[in-house]
Protein backbone atom coordinates (compact mmCIF):
# COMPACT_ATOMS: atom_id res chain seq x y z
CA UNK A 1 0.00 0.00 0.00
CA UNK A 2 1.15 3.53 -0.72
CA UNK A 3 2.31 5.61 2.17
CA UNK A 4 0.23 8.29 3.83
CA UNK A 5 -3.09 7.25 2.34
CA UNK A 6 -5.97 8.86 4.20
CA UNK A 7 -8.72 6.60 5.52
CA UNK A 8 -12.32 7.77 5.54
CA UNK A 9 -14.47 7.30 8.64
CA UNK A 10 -15.93 4.17 6.99
CA UNK A 11 -12.61 2.50 6.18
CA UNK A 12 -13.00 -0.37 8.66
CA UNK A 13 -16.55 -0.98 7.36
CA UNK A 14 -15.19 -1.37 3.82
CA UNK A 15 -12.47 -3.75 4.92
CA UNK A 16 -14.95 -5.86 6.91
CA UNK A 17 -17.22 -6.05 3.86
CA UNK A 18 -14.27 -7.47 1.93
CA UNK A 19 -13.99 -4.52 -0.46
CA UNK A 20 -11.16 -4.30 -2.95
CA UNK A 21 -9.33 -1.19 -1.71
CA UNK A 22 -7.22 1.05 -3.88
CA UNK A 23 -5.61 4.52 -3.69
CA UNK A 24 -7.72 7.33 -5.14
CA UNK A 25 -6.95 11.02 -4.73
CA UNK A 26 -4.72 10.32 -1.74
CA UNK A 27 -7.34 8.17 0.01
CA UNK A 28 -7.58 4.40 0.47
CA UNK A 29 -10.97 3.86 -1.16
CA UNK A 30 -13.24 0.90 -1.96
CA UNK A 31 -13.24 0.11 -5.69
CA UNK A 32 -15.80 -2.68 -5.44
CA UNK A 33 -17.44 -4.83 -2.78
CA UNK A 34 -18.94 -7.56 -4.96
CA UNK A 35 -18.43 -6.68 -8.59
CA UNK A 36 -18.79 -3.51 -10.61
CA UNK A 37 -21.68 -4.80 -12.74
CA UNK A 38 -23.87 -5.75 -9.76
CA UNK A 39 -23.21 -2.42 -8.05
CA UNK A 40 -23.78 -0.45 -11.26
CA UNK A 41 -27.11 -2.17 -11.87
CA UNK A 42 -28.22 -1.64 -8.27
CA UNK A 43 -27.90 2.12 -8.80
CA UNK A 44 -29.56 2.08 -12.24
CA UNK A 45 -32.54 -0.01 -11.12
CA UNK A 46 -32.81 0.06 -7.30
CA UNK A 47 -30.55 1.95 -4.91
CA UNK A 48 -26.91 1.94 -3.87
CA UNK A 49 -24.74 3.87 -1.42
CA UNK A 50 -21.26 5.26 -1.97
CA UNK A 51 -18.80 6.44 0.66
CA UNK A 52 -17.69 9.73 -0.85
CA UNK A 53 -16.18 11.11 2.34
CA UNK A 54 -12.99 11.74 0.40
CA UNK A 55 -14.65 14.72 -1.32
CA UNK A 56 -13.56 18.14 -0.03
CA UNK A 57 -15.76 20.81 1.51
CA UNK A 58 -14.89 24.50 1.73
CA UNK A 59 -17.12 27.12 3.36
CA UNK A 60 -16.99 30.72 2.19
CA UNK A 61 -18.67 33.28 4.46
CA UNK A 62 -18.67 37.05 4.85
CA UNK A 63 -20.03 40.26 3.33
CA UNK A 64 -18.25 39.62 -0.02
CA UNK A 65 -19.09 35.91 -0.24
CA UNK A 66 -21.36 36.34 -3.28
CA UNK A 67 -18.89 38.57 -5.10
CA UNK A 68 -16.00 36.21 -4.33
CA UNK A 69 -17.82 33.08 -5.50
CA UNK A 70 -18.68 34.90 -8.72
CA UNK A 71 -14.97 35.74 -9.07
CA UNK A 72 -13.63 32.18 -8.79
CA UNK A 73 -16.55 30.24 -10.37
CA UNK A 74 -17.42 30.13 -14.09
CA UNK A 75 -21.15 29.55 -13.52
CA UNK A 76 -23.44 32.40 -12.39
CA UNK A 77 -25.11 32.23 -8.97
CA UNK A 78 -26.80 35.64 -9.34
CA UNK A 79 -30.37 35.79 -8.09
CA UNK A 80 -30.43 32.19 -6.91
CA UNK A 81 -32.75 31.32 -4.04
CA UNK A 82 -31.12 30.07 -0.84
CA UNK A 83 -30.76 26.29 -1.01
CA UNK A 84 -29.90 26.12 -4.70
CA UNK A 85 -26.83 24.29 -6.02
CA UNK A 86 -24.72 25.07 -9.08
CA UNK A 87 -22.30 22.86 -10.97
CA UNK A 88 -19.33 24.55 -12.64
CA UNK A 89 -15.59 24.97 -12.65
CA UNK A 90 -12.85 27.13 -11.23
CA UNK A 91 -10.44 28.14 -13.99
CA UNK A 92 -6.96 29.57 -14.31
CA UNK A 93 -6.41 32.88 -16.11
CA UNK A 94 -5.55 30.88 -19.25
CA UNK A 95 -8.89 29.05 -19.10
CA UNK A 96 -7.44 25.70 -17.95
CA UNK A 97 -9.45 24.00 -15.23
CA UNK A 98 -8.44 24.12 -11.56
CA UNK A 99 -11.31 21.80 -10.62
CA UNK A 100 -14.99 21.14 -11.21
CA UNK A 101 -17.20 21.60 -8.18
CA UNK A 102 -20.63 22.12 -6.70
CA UNK A 103 -21.51 25.44 -5.11
CA UNK A 104 -24.27 25.30 -2.46
CA UNK A 105 -25.86 28.67 -1.78
CA UNK A 106 -26.70 28.85 1.92
CA UNK A 107 -27.45 32.57 1.61
CA UNK A 108 -25.85 35.65 0.04
CA UNK A 109 -23.16 35.64 2.73
CA UNK A 110 -22.47 31.91 2.87
CA UNK A 111 -21.58 29.33 0.21
CA UNK A 112 -20.53 25.70 0.61
CA UNK A 113 -18.16 24.39 -2.05
CA UNK A 114 -17.73 20.66 -2.75
CA UNK A 115 -14.47 19.83 -4.53
CA UNK A 116 -12.63 16.75 -5.75
CA UNK A 117 -10.57 14.75 -3.23
CA UNK A 118 -7.40 14.75 -5.31
CA UNK A 119 -7.57 18.54 -5.62
CA UNK A 120 -8.31 19.60 -2.04
CA UNK A 121 -4.88 21.08 -1.25
CA UNK A 122 -4.52 22.72 -4.64
CA UNK A 123 -8.06 24.14 -4.58
CA UNK A 124 -7.87 25.48 -1.04
CA UNK A 125 -4.61 27.25 -1.87
CA UNK A 126 -6.14 28.61 -5.09
CA UNK A 127 -9.22 29.87 -3.26
CA UNK A 128 -7.13 31.53 -0.53
CA UNK A 129 -4.67 33.03 -3.03
CA UNK A 130 -7.47 34.68 -4.98
CA UNK A 131 -9.35 36.08 -1.98
CA UNK A 132 -7.19 39.15 -1.57
CA UNK A 133 -9.34 42.26 -1.41
CA UNK A 134 -12.52 40.30 -0.62
CA UNK A 135 -14.07 40.46 2.83
CA UNK A 136 -14.56 36.71 3.24
CA UNK A 137 -13.70 33.89 5.61
CA UNK A 138 -12.61 30.64 3.97
CA UNK A 139 -12.64 27.40 5.93
CA UNK A 140 -11.51 24.01 4.69
CA UNK A 141 -14.08 21.78 6.42
CA UNK A 142 -13.01 18.60 4.60
CA UNK A 143 -11.59 16.95 7.74
CA UNK A 144 -14.93 17.38 9.56
CA UNK A 145 -17.36 16.05 6.98
CA UNK A 146 -18.19 12.51 6.04
CA UNK A 147 -20.32 12.17 2.92
CA UNK A 148 -22.60 9.45 1.59
CA UNK A 149 -24.16 9.40 -1.87
CA UNK A 150 -27.41 7.41 -1.90
CA UNK A 151 -28.28 6.92 -5.56
CA UNK A 152 -30.92 5.20 -7.63
CA UNK A 153 -34.66 5.27 -8.34
CA UNK A 154 -35.43 4.04 -4.81
CA UNK A 155 -33.08 6.50 -3.06
CA UNK A 156 -35.83 8.90 -1.98
CA UNK A 157 -38.03 6.17 -0.54
CA UNK A 158 -35.21 4.41 1.33
CA UNK A 159 -33.45 7.48 2.69
CA UNK A 160 -36.68 9.27 3.69
CA UNK A 161 -37.71 6.24 5.70
CA UNK A 162 -34.36 5.74 7.42
CA UNK A 163 -34.01 9.41 8.38
CA UNK A 164 -37.70 10.06 9.02
CA UNK A 165 -37.57 13.04 6.66
CA UNK A 166 -39.87 14.13 3.81
CA UNK A 167 -37.09 14.21 1.23
CA UNK A 168 -39.57 14.74 -1.59
CA UNK A 169 -39.40 18.37 -0.43
CA UNK A 170 -35.88 18.69 -1.85
CA UNK A 171 -35.91 19.53 -5.56
CA UNK A 172 -33.19 18.56 -8.04
CA UNK A 173 -29.97 20.50 -7.40
CA UNK A 174 -31.32 21.90 -4.13
CA UNK A 175 -30.40 21.15 -0.53
CA UNK A 176 -31.70 21.52 2.98
CA UNK A 177 -29.93 21.54 6.32
CA UNK A 178 -31.60 19.33 8.93
CA UNK A 179 -30.88 19.16 12.64
CA UNK A 180 -30.39 15.43 13.26
CA UNK A 181 -28.88 13.70 16.31
CA UNK A 182 -27.76 17.07 17.67
CA UNK A 183 -25.91 18.27 14.59
CA UNK A 184 -26.54 20.01 11.28
CA UNK A 185 -26.69 17.61 8.36
CA UNK A 186 -26.75 18.85 4.77
CA UNK A 187 -28.82 16.81 2.32
CA UNK A 188 -28.85 17.65 -1.38
CA UNK A 189 -30.61 16.11 -4.37
CA UNK A 190 -27.43 15.63 -6.35
CA UNK A 191 -25.12 12.87 -7.47
CA UNK A 192 -22.70 11.61 -10.04
CA UNK A 193 -24.57 8.66 -11.51
CA UNK A 194 -27.28 10.03 -13.82
CA UNK A 195 -29.92 8.64 -11.46
CA UNK A 196 -32.08 10.35 -8.86
CA UNK A 197 -30.43 10.45 -5.47
CA UNK A 198 -29.06 12.37 -2.54
CA UNK A 199 -25.75 13.37 -1.05
CA UNK A 200 -25.60 13.59 2.74
CA UNK A 201 -22.93 15.61 4.58
CA UNK A 202 -22.52 15.10 8.32
CA UNK A 203 -19.96 14.40 11.02
CA UNK A 204 -17.98 11.17 10.87
CA UNK A 205 -20.13 9.70 13.66
CA UNK A 206 -23.34 10.57 11.85
CA UNK A 207 -21.96 9.20 8.56
CA UNK A 208 -21.01 5.88 10.16
CA UNK A 209 -24.43 5.54 11.84
CA UNK A 210 -26.26 6.29 8.58
CA UNK A 211 -24.05 3.84 6.69
CA UNK A 212 -24.87 1.11 9.20
CA UNK A 213 -28.60 1.84 8.87
CA UNK A 214 -28.33 1.66 5.08
CA UNK A 215 -26.52 -1.69 5.34
CA UNK A 216 -29.19 -3.01 7.73
CA UNK A 217 -31.83 -1.92 5.23
CA UNK A 218 -30.08 -4.01 2.57
CA UNK A 219 -28.85 -1.14 0.40
CA UNK A 220 -26.06 -2.24 -1.94
CA UNK A 221 -22.67 -0.74 -0.99
CA UNK A 222 -21.08 0.64 -4.16
CA UNK A 223 -17.42 1.37 -4.85
CA UNK A 224 -15.62 3.88 -6.99
CA UNK A 225 -15.49 1.33 -9.82
CA UNK A 226 -19.17 1.67 -10.61
CA UNK A 227 -19.16 5.36 -9.69
CA UNK A 228 -16.94 5.77 -12.76
CA UNK A 229 -18.99 3.52 -15.08
CA UNK A 230 -22.20 5.29 -14.01
CA UNK A 231 -20.93 8.86 -14.46
CA UNK A 232 -19.29 7.91 -17.74
CA UNK A 233 -22.46 6.47 -19.30
CA UNK A 234 -24.33 9.74 -18.82
CA UNK A 235 -21.44 11.84 -20.13
CA UNK A 236 -20.33 13.43 -16.86
CA UNK A 237 -16.65 14.46 -16.76
CA UNK A 238 -14.02 13.29 -14.29
CA UNK A 239 -11.25 15.71 -13.38
CA UNK A 240 -8.05 14.10 -14.61
CA UNK A 241 -9.77 12.51 -17.60
CA UNK A 242 -12.04 15.02 -19.34
CA UNK A 243 -10.95 18.08 -17.34
CA UNK A 244 -7.44 19.13 -16.33
CA UNK A 245 -5.18 22.14 -15.90
CA UNK A 246 -4.57 22.03 -19.66
CA UNK A 247 -8.20 21.38 -20.64
CA UNK A 248 -10.69 24.26 -20.59
CA UNK A 249 -14.41 23.70 -19.89
CA UNK A 250 -15.10 24.77 -23.49
CA UNK A 251 -12.79 22.05 -24.81
CA UNK A 252 -14.50 19.63 -22.42
CA UNK A 253 -17.81 20.47 -24.17
CA UNK A 254 -19.10 21.98 -20.91
CA UNK A 255 -19.57 25.57 -22.12
CA UNK A 256 -23.18 25.56 -20.92
CA UNK A 257 -21.75 26.02 -17.41
CA UNK A 258 -19.49 28.93 -18.43
CA UNK A 259 -21.45 32.17 -18.21
CA UNK A 260 -19.50 34.54 -20.41
CA UNK A 261 -22.14 37.26 -19.95
CA UNK A 262 -21.11 37.50 -16.29
CA UNK A 263 -19.32 40.73 -15.40
CA UNK A 264 -16.09 39.11 -14.28
CA UNK A 265 -14.47 35.82 -13.29
CA UNK A 266 -10.99 34.32 -13.40
CA UNK A 267 -10.33 32.94 -16.88
CA UNK A 268 -13.16 34.86 -18.55
CA UNK A 269 -10.99 36.57 -21.17
CA UNK A 270 -9.27 33.38 -22.29
CA UNK A 271 -12.52 31.42 -22.37
CA UNK A 272 -14.36 34.20 -24.25
CA UNK A 273 -11.59 34.28 -26.83
CA UNK A 274 -11.64 30.51 -27.20
CA UNK A 275 -15.41 30.53 -27.58
CA UNK A 276 -15.21 33.30 -30.21
CA UNK A 277 -12.37 31.75 -32.19
CA UNK A 278 -13.61 28.21 -31.76
CA UNK A 279 -11.71 25.43 -29.99
CA UNK A 280 -9.06 23.39 -31.79
CA UNK A 281 -10.13 20.20 -30.04
CA UNK A 282 -12.95 19.04 -27.83
CA UNK A 283 -14.40 16.09 -25.92
CA UNK A 284 -16.79 13.92 -27.95
CA UNK A 285 -18.25 10.45 -27.69
CA UNK A 286 -17.02 7.50 -29.74
CA UNK A 287 -18.85 4.26 -30.37
CA UNK A 288 -16.87 1.25 -31.57
CA UNK A 289 -18.32 -1.36 -33.89
CA UNK A 290 -16.82 -4.41 -32.20
CA UNK A 291 -16.28 -5.68 -28.70
CA UNK A 292 -12.79 -4.29 -28.08
CA UNK A 293 -12.69 -1.84 -25.19
CA UNK A 294 -11.18 1.62 -25.61
CA UNK A 295 -9.29 2.83 -22.52
CA UNK A 296 -7.84 6.12 -21.26
CA UNK A 297 -4.86 7.18 -23.36
CA UNK A 298 -5.48 4.99 -26.42
CA UNK A 299 -4.89 6.93 -29.69
CA UNK A 300 -7.76 7.82 -32.02
CA UNK A 301 -6.83 7.85 -35.70
CA UNK A 302 -8.24 8.97 -39.04
CA UNK A 303 -6.50 7.57 -42.13
CA UNK A 304 -3.58 6.45 -39.96
CA UNK A 305 -3.01 9.91 -38.46
CA UNK A 306 -3.52 10.41 -34.73
CA UNK A 307 -6.31 12.97 -34.21
CA UNK A 308 -6.90 12.54 -30.51
CA UNK A 309 -7.04 10.15 -27.60
CA UNK A 310 -9.49 8.34 -25.39
CA UNK A 311 -10.17 10.03 -22.03
CA UNK A 312 -12.51 7.38 -20.57
CA UNK A 313 -13.79 4.20 -22.18
CA UNK A 314 -15.73 1.10 -21.20
CA UNK A 315 -17.94 -1.65 -22.42
CA UNK A 316 -21.08 0.15 -21.24
CA UNK A 317 -22.72 -1.99 -18.58
CA UNK A 318 -26.16 -0.56 -19.33
CA UNK A 319 -26.04 -0.86 -23.13
CA UNK A 320 -23.35 -3.47 -23.79
CA UNK A 321 -21.66 -1.24 -26.36
CA UNK A 322 -17.97 -0.35 -26.45
CA UNK A 323 -18.00 3.42 -26.03
CA UNK A 324 -15.66 6.19 -24.99
CA UNK A 325 -15.19 9.86 -24.42
CA UNK A 326 -12.23 11.23 -26.32
CA UNK A 327 -10.40 14.51 -26.89
CA UNK A 328 -10.47 14.96 -30.68
CA UNK A 329 -8.97 17.61 -32.92
CA UNK A 330 -11.24 19.60 -35.18
CA UNK A 331 -12.69 18.89 -37.71
CA UNK A 332 -12.77 15.22 -36.73
CA UNK A 333 -15.10 16.01 -33.82
CA UNK A 334 -18.16 16.15 -36.08
CA UNK A 335 -20.92 13.65 -35.32
CA UNK A 336 -20.67 10.63 -37.58
CA UNK A 337 -16.96 11.06 -38.37
CA UNK A 338 -15.42 7.64 -38.96
CA UNK A 339 -12.39 7.03 -36.75
CA UNK A 340 -10.20 4.13 -35.66
CA UNK A 341 -9.13 3.50 -32.11
CA UNK A 342 -5.74 1.87 -31.62
CA UNK A 343 -6.02 -0.86 -29.01
CA UNK A 344 -2.70 -2.56 -28.43
CA UNK A 345 -1.49 -3.79 -31.85
CA UNK A 346 -4.72 -3.39 -33.83
CA UNK A 347 -7.10 -0.62 -34.77
CA UNK A 348 -10.86 -0.86 -34.45
CA UNK A 349 -13.40 1.18 -36.44
CA UNK A 350 -15.90 3.46 -34.77
CA UNK A 351 -17.63 6.77 -35.19
CA UNK A 352 -18.08 10.04 -33.35
CA UNK A 353 -21.36 10.17 -31.40
CA UNK A 354 -22.90 12.31 -28.66
CA UNK A 355 -21.08 11.84 -25.37
CA UNK A 356 -24.15 10.49 -23.65
CA UNK A 357 -24.48 6.74 -23.88
CA UNK A 358 -27.40 6.35 -21.49
CA UNK A 359 -30.23 8.78 -20.66
CA UNK A 360 -30.23 10.47 -17.29
CA UNK A 361 -33.12 9.63 -15.03
CA UNK A 362 -33.30 12.65 -12.74
CA UNK A 363 -36.40 13.61 -10.76
CA UNK A 364 -36.76 17.27 -11.65
CA UNK B 1 -7.89 -20.66 -5.35
CA UNK B 2 -7.08 -23.65 -7.52
CA UNK B 3 -3.68 -24.63 -8.89
CA UNK B 4 -3.43 -27.78 -10.99
CA UNK B 5 -0.47 -30.06 -10.37
CA UNK B 6 -0.05 -31.32 -13.92
CA UNK B 7 0.43 -27.90 -15.55
CA UNK B 8 3.32 -25.48 -16.00
CA UNK B 9 3.03 -21.82 -15.10
CA UNK B 10 4.46 -18.45 -16.06
CA UNK B 11 5.11 -15.74 -13.46
CA UNK B 12 2.71 -13.58 -15.46
CA UNK B 13 -0.11 -16.00 -14.45
CA UNK B 14 -0.60 -18.05 -17.61
CA UNK B 15 -0.78 -21.85 -17.52
CA UNK B 16 0.53 -24.26 -20.17
CA UNK B 17 -0.33 -27.85 -20.94
CA UNK B 18 1.98 -29.51 -23.48
CA UNK B 19 0.84 -32.51 -25.51
CA UNK B 20 3.34 -33.47 -28.20
CA UNK B 21 4.27 -30.17 -29.82
CA UNK B 22 0.96 -28.42 -29.07
CA UNK B 23 0.83 -26.15 -26.01
CA UNK B 24 -2.59 -25.18 -24.68
CA UNK B 25 -2.47 -21.84 -22.87
CA UNK B 26 -4.84 -20.03 -20.55
CA UNK B 27 -4.80 -17.80 -17.50
CA UNK B 28 -4.78 -19.14 -13.97
CA UNK B 29 -7.59 -19.20 -11.46
CA UNK B 30 -5.57 -16.74 -9.38
CA UNK B 31 -5.46 -14.33 -12.35
CA UNK B 32 -9.18 -14.56 -13.15
CA UNK B 33 -9.98 -13.91 -9.52
CA UNK B 34 -7.69 -10.89 -9.34
CA UNK B 35 -9.19 -9.46 -12.54
CA UNK B 36 -12.82 -9.86 -11.55
CA UNK B 37 -15.55 -10.21 -14.17
CA UNK B 38 -13.89 -10.66 -17.54
CA UNK B 39 -15.83 -8.86 -20.28
CA UNK B 40 -13.47 -9.19 -23.24
CA UNK B 41 -10.61 -11.39 -24.39
CA UNK B 42 -8.36 -9.95 -27.08
CA UNK B 43 -7.09 -13.11 -28.79
CA UNK B 44 -4.43 -13.57 -31.44
CA UNK B 45 -5.28 -14.84 -34.90
CA UNK B 46 -4.57 -18.31 -36.17
CA UNK B 47 -1.20 -18.25 -37.90
CA UNK B 48 0.23 -15.49 -35.66
CA UNK B 49 3.76 -16.07 -34.38
CA UNK B 50 4.08 -15.66 -30.62
CA UNK B 51 7.31 -15.32 -28.64
CA UNK B 52 7.95 -16.51 -25.10
CA UNK B 53 7.70 -13.58 -22.70
CA UNK B 54 6.00 -11.26 -25.20
CA UNK B 55 2.37 -10.18 -25.20
CA UNK B 56 -0.12 -11.90 -27.50
CA UNK B 57 -3.41 -10.32 -26.41
CA UNK B 58 -5.25 -9.16 -23.33
CA UNK B 59 -8.01 -10.00 -20.93
CA UNK B 60 -10.23 -7.16 -19.84
CA UNK B 61 -12.43 -6.68 -16.82
CA UNK B 62 -14.91 -3.79 -16.59
CA UNK B 63 -12.20 -1.66 -15.06
CA UNK B 64 -8.96 -2.50 -16.82
CA UNK B 65 -7.06 -4.37 -19.50
CA UNK B 66 -4.31 -6.83 -18.59
CA UNK B 67 -1.83 -7.96 -21.19
CA UNK B 68 -1.39 -11.67 -21.83
CA UNK B 69 2.18 -12.95 -22.17
CA UNK B 70 2.96 -16.08 -24.11
CA UNK B 71 4.86 -18.64 -22.03
CA UNK B 72 6.15 -20.30 -25.22
CA UNK B 73 7.30 -19.44 -28.74
CA UNK B 74 5.60 -20.80 -31.82
CA UNK B 75 2.64 -20.50 -34.15
CA UNK B 76 -0.96 -20.05 -33.03
CA UNK B 77 -2.91 -23.02 -34.40
CA UNK B 78 -6.22 -22.59 -32.59
CA UNK B 79 -8.06 -20.00 -30.52
CA UNK B 80 -10.97 -20.59 -28.17
CA UNK B 81 -13.77 -18.96 -30.13
CA UNK B 82 -16.30 -19.57 -27.34
CA UNK B 83 -14.61 -16.74 -25.45
CA UNK B 84 -15.60 -14.23 -28.13
CA UNK B 85 -19.24 -14.46 -27.06
CA UNK B 86 -18.74 -15.58 -23.47
CA UNK B 87 -15.49 -14.21 -22.02
CA UNK B 88 -16.92 -14.85 -18.54
CA UNK B 89 -16.33 -18.58 -19.06
CA UNK B 90 -12.80 -17.91 -17.79
CA UNK B 91 -14.24 -16.76 -14.47
CA UNK B 92 -16.28 -19.96 -14.25
CA UNK B 93 -13.31 -22.25 -14.89
CA UNK B 94 -9.98 -20.73 -15.87
CA UNK B 95 -8.33 -24.11 -16.52
CA UNK B 96 -11.08 -25.60 -18.67
CA UNK B 97 -11.44 -22.44 -20.74
CA UNK B 98 -8.11 -22.13 -22.50
CA UNK B 99 -7.31 -19.13 -24.73
CA UNK B 100 -4.99 -20.40 -27.49
CA UNK B 101 -3.09 -23.44 -28.74
CA UNK B 102 0.44 -22.97 -30.01
CA UNK B 103 2.61 -25.29 -32.07
CA UNK B 104 5.80 -24.80 -30.08
CA UNK B 105 9.14 -24.19 -31.76
CA UNK B 106 11.17 -25.06 -28.64
CA UNK B 107 9.58 -27.55 -26.21
CA UNK B 108 12.35 -26.90 -23.67
CA UNK B 109 10.73 -23.51 -22.98
CA UNK B 110 7.92 -25.39 -21.27
CA UNK B 111 10.33 -27.30 -19.04
CA UNK B 112 11.78 -24.00 -17.89
CA UNK B 113 8.41 -22.74 -16.63
CA UNK B 114 7.29 -22.96 -13.01
CA UNK B 115 5.76 -26.10 -11.60
CA UNK B 116 2.62 -25.94 -9.47
CA UNK B 117 4.53 -25.67 -6.22
CA UNK B 118 6.74 -22.80 -7.39
CA UNK B 119 3.75 -20.99 -8.87
CA UNK B 120 1.78 -21.35 -5.64
CA UNK B 121 4.62 -19.59 -3.84
CA UNK B 122 4.43 -16.65 -6.24
CA UNK B 123 0.70 -16.31 -5.60
CA UNK B 124 1.27 -16.18 -1.87
CA UNK B 125 3.74 -13.30 -2.11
Amino acid sequence: MEENLVKTCLHDRHVKLGALMSPFGGFDMPIQYKDITTEHNAVRHEVGVFDVSHMGEVRVTGPDAFKFVQHIFVNDVTGAPDGQIFYGMMCYENGGTVDDLLVYKVNDHEYFLVINAANIDKDVKWIFDNAEGYDVNITNESPYYGELAVQGPKAEEVLSKLLGLPLEEIAFYNFKTYHLDGEDVIISRTGYTGEDGFEVYGSHDFTVRLWDKLMEAGVQPCGLGCRDTLRFEVGLPLYGDELAADITPIEASLSMFVKLDKEEFIGKEALALQKAEGVKRRIVGIELEGNAIPRHGYPVEVNGEVVGEITTGYRSISTGKSVAMAMIQKPFDKLGTEVEVRIRKKTFPGKVVKKRFYDKNYKK
Amino acid sequence: MTIKDNLRYAESHEWVSLEGEIATIGITDYAQHALGDIVYVDMPEIGDEVTAGEDFGAVESVKAASDLYSPVSGEVVEINEALEDEPGLINQDAFANWIMKVKVSDPSEVANLLDAEAYAKICEE
